[in-house]
């Protein structure tokens, strides 16, 4: 049996987006509620690499912060290692899992506390979990993780805003590391930064994980980014995965609609004359999603079925699509 | 021949600091034509959206242009008093920026936005403006156009407001359109829609479009010509073909292979080492020199000019040494 690190199973998360208890009262208006994360279930196998994509609003940054339990599933269940994050209750028993998955956010420069110096933001997941016996031992392990990310013992007496962005992702990393996990959360780790920075972060986030044997669920609403990174990929949209494959065959062979039209909307930096095709529309308003599919408002192969009926996951060649029209049969084959 | 539609010559802009005089654009010259996209494209800090503000006039104080002129149809423009540039501003250049809710007044309709930028400039009614209004949004794609002219901003989608946006660049029918990073805030699905939206009307307007952005992708499938910006200076300029498919410069080159690309996996990307310096401590010589791989003495010590390097121009010594390669 393969390895499996996380395991996530029907999960889903709703929020209270309603008006105010007084509002309701008087305009007669009912409780709303947000269903940012519906029944999504896949796996992560140790020492890969799971990407999560969607444009803004479709709930891969709610995803990730379920995952690293910021957030309460309201259903279905999240396993790492094969510990059920439901059963643990108390700090106690949940600093165990936390030591073992840490996250990357997007903004470096809203991530790390503007008033501790580097060596002590680095400690700190050392000093939370009493890792290591004494302040010599902390000194000469923050020293390690700094030469880790390339970046010097001596940048540990700085303060943060000394640092540029790429820099300061590079201090993140550190402190993820610092507790010595094993599965790292990455939300959109390289959107705030400029190409050429992106490129020593993958580059950097790629040697870590060979060397650490680390596991990584990268977020990112760039395709290019995905494919570089990815072995398996997840496509999302308002709230749900509609495809699921590993990256070859995704960039490859996409099955769904939506897929096949987010990769018809990467910029073509080959100039190969290709002609882009825009999705029409845009992401419906989540509190009130459309019947069916909710794809099929964009959806240039919507039948009736599509517009009543949901569709699941379904495999279809090595792929799981969630689109009747997959399963009909009814797609071209993709011309990319 | 006759001028060109905008000429930039020499441009330099300076932003006083308590440490002194710091140089954010640096000689910086190129032309755009009558309907030319011209993409500039470089990386946080390179001075793009500087040089671009300072070619609407609208240059943030500190910062002051110290060198050079900015010439419009013929005519210079960036020593004009403010009353005539801001008759020229909307009139004769259009302008897109990055975020389309704070380019639009939250508490105006955008028919009445759109009516007035119109009537500030054309000698319209009331009446004839607000028709041509109903026009432009029904061009740049507002679906139910008629009932969405009383509507506010706030009702529309990011997309929807950049296309808001684009109707007011477009209002006074301008020539040239400066677009500071008009899709950056924007989803990919929509990005391609809005990328697609302008070509389409500056081909059909005869407007050109100097479009700054830091997405290389978007000025492949944009440009005609782009200019590629580091350290505030230009240091390629040419077809985007060219610069693209065989940039000269080595930092273009960099550049390029830093984008990740879907169909050509790699184990790791090209990476340039370090960063763009900052201002205050711009290297002697070529300001790329540290991080280049194929520095040699003369980088170290002069600065390099644009120099003619194949079909583009690129402001490297390899190009004058003729060992590139």
């Amino acid at each position: 049996m393969a390895d499996t690190l996380l395991e996530i199973d029907d999960l889903g998360i709703s929020f209270d987006v309603s008006a105010p208890w007084l509002t309701r009262l008087l305009t007669g208006a009912g409780k709303l509620s947000l269903k940012a994360v519906d029944g999504i279930s896949f796996s992560i196998e140790r020492g890969q690499t799971f990407a999560l994509v969607g444009e803004s609003g479709c709930g891969k940054s709610t995803l990730a912060r379920l995952v690293v339990g910021l957030y309460r599933p309201s259903a279905g269940r999240i396993a790492i290692d094969g510990i059920d994050l439901a059963g643990l209750k108390t700090r106690a028993q949940l600093a165990p899992v936390r030591r073992r998955v840490q996250m990357i956010f997007q903004d470096p420069y809203a991530s790390l506390n503007p008033r501790w110096r580097v060596r002590d933001i680095v400690a700190e997941p050392i000093r939370t979990h009493r890792l290591l016996p004494n302040e010599g031992a902390i000194r000469a392990r923050v020293d390690e993780l700094l030469r880790q990310v390339s970046l010097t013992p001596a940048d540990g007496d700085k303060f943060p805003h000394a640092f540029s962005g790429g820099q300061r992702q590079r201090i993140s990393i550190a402190r993820a590391l610092a507790s010595e996990p094993e599965f790292l959360v990455l939300d959109e780790p390289t959107s705030a930064l400029d190409v050429s920075v992106q490129a020593q972060i993958l580059n950097l986030m790629k040697d870590l994980q060979r060397r650490l044997g680390l596991t990584y669920l990268f977020i990112s609403h760039n395709l290019a980014v995905i494919c570089h990174v990815s072995d398996r990929v997840g496509v999302m949209y308002l709230g749900r995965l509609v495809e699921l494959a590993e990256t070859a065959e995704l960039f490859g062979r996409p099955r769904h609609p939506y897929t096949r039209l987010l990769l018809d909307t990467v910029p073509d930096i080959d100039m190969t004359g290709r002609a882009r095709q825009p999705i029409i529309g845009e992401v419906p308003n989540p509190i009130d999603p459309p019947p069916g599919c909710a794809f099929h408002p964009r959806c240039p192969f919507a039948n009736d079925r599509c517009r009543s009926e949901r569709p699941e996951l379904k495999p279809d060649g090595g792929s799981l699509a969630a689109c009747h029209a997959v399963e009909e049969r009814r797609l071209p084959d993709y011309a990319g | 021949m006759t001028a060109p539609l905008l000429e930039v010559s020499h441009l330099s802009i300076a932003l006083p600091t308590r440490r002194g005089l710091l140089t954010a654009v640096d000689d910086v010259s190129f032309e755009i034509g009558a309907g030319e996209v011209l993409g500039v494209v470089g990386e946080s800090g390179a001075g793009k959206s500087i040089t671009a503000a300072a070619i609407i006039g609208l240059l943030e104080p500190p910062l002051r242009q110290s060198g050079g002129e900015i010439r419009l149809e013929g005519e210079r423009i960036d020593n004009l008093p403010f009353e005539a540039l801001r008759r020229i501003r909307g009139k004769r250049i259009g302008a897109i920026f990055q975020d389309p809710l704070t380019s639009l007044n939250p508490l105006y309709t955008i028919g009445r936005q759109l009516t007035e930028t119109i009537r500030t400039h054309l000698p319209l009614s009331e009446r004839a403006a607000a028709a041509r209004a109903l026009e432009l949004l029904q061009e740049v794609g507002i679906p139910a156009a008629r009932e969405r002219i009383s509507a506010y901003p706030h009702h529309f989608s990011g997309g929807m407001r950049q296309r808001v946006v684009i109707a007011l660049a477009l209002a006074a029918n301008p020539r040239l359109i400066i677009a500071d990073e008009p899709t950056t805030a924007l989803d990919v699905s929509t990005q391609a829609q809005i990328i697609s939206l302008l070509k389409r009307l500056c081909r059909d307007h005869g407007t050109a479009v100097m479009l700054v952005t830091h997405d290389m992708g978007v000025i492949a499938e944009t440009a005609d010509r782009v200019a590629v910006m580091y350290a505030g200076r230009v240091v390629e300029i040419g077809p985007v073909r060219d610069v693209v498919k065989a940039p000269q410069h080595p930092y273009t080159i960099g550049l390029m292979g830093s984008i990740p690309a879907i169909g050509h996996q790699l184990e790791r990307l090209r990476q340039i080492d370090g960063a763009m310096p900052r201002l205050d401590a711009i290297p002697e010589g070529c300001a790329f020199n540290p991080r280049c791989p194929q520095v040699f003495g003369r980088c170290r010590t002069d600065r390099p000019d644009l120099l003619p390097a194949g079909v583009t121009r690129a402001a490297c010594w390899l190009q004058e040494k003729g060992r590139h390669g």
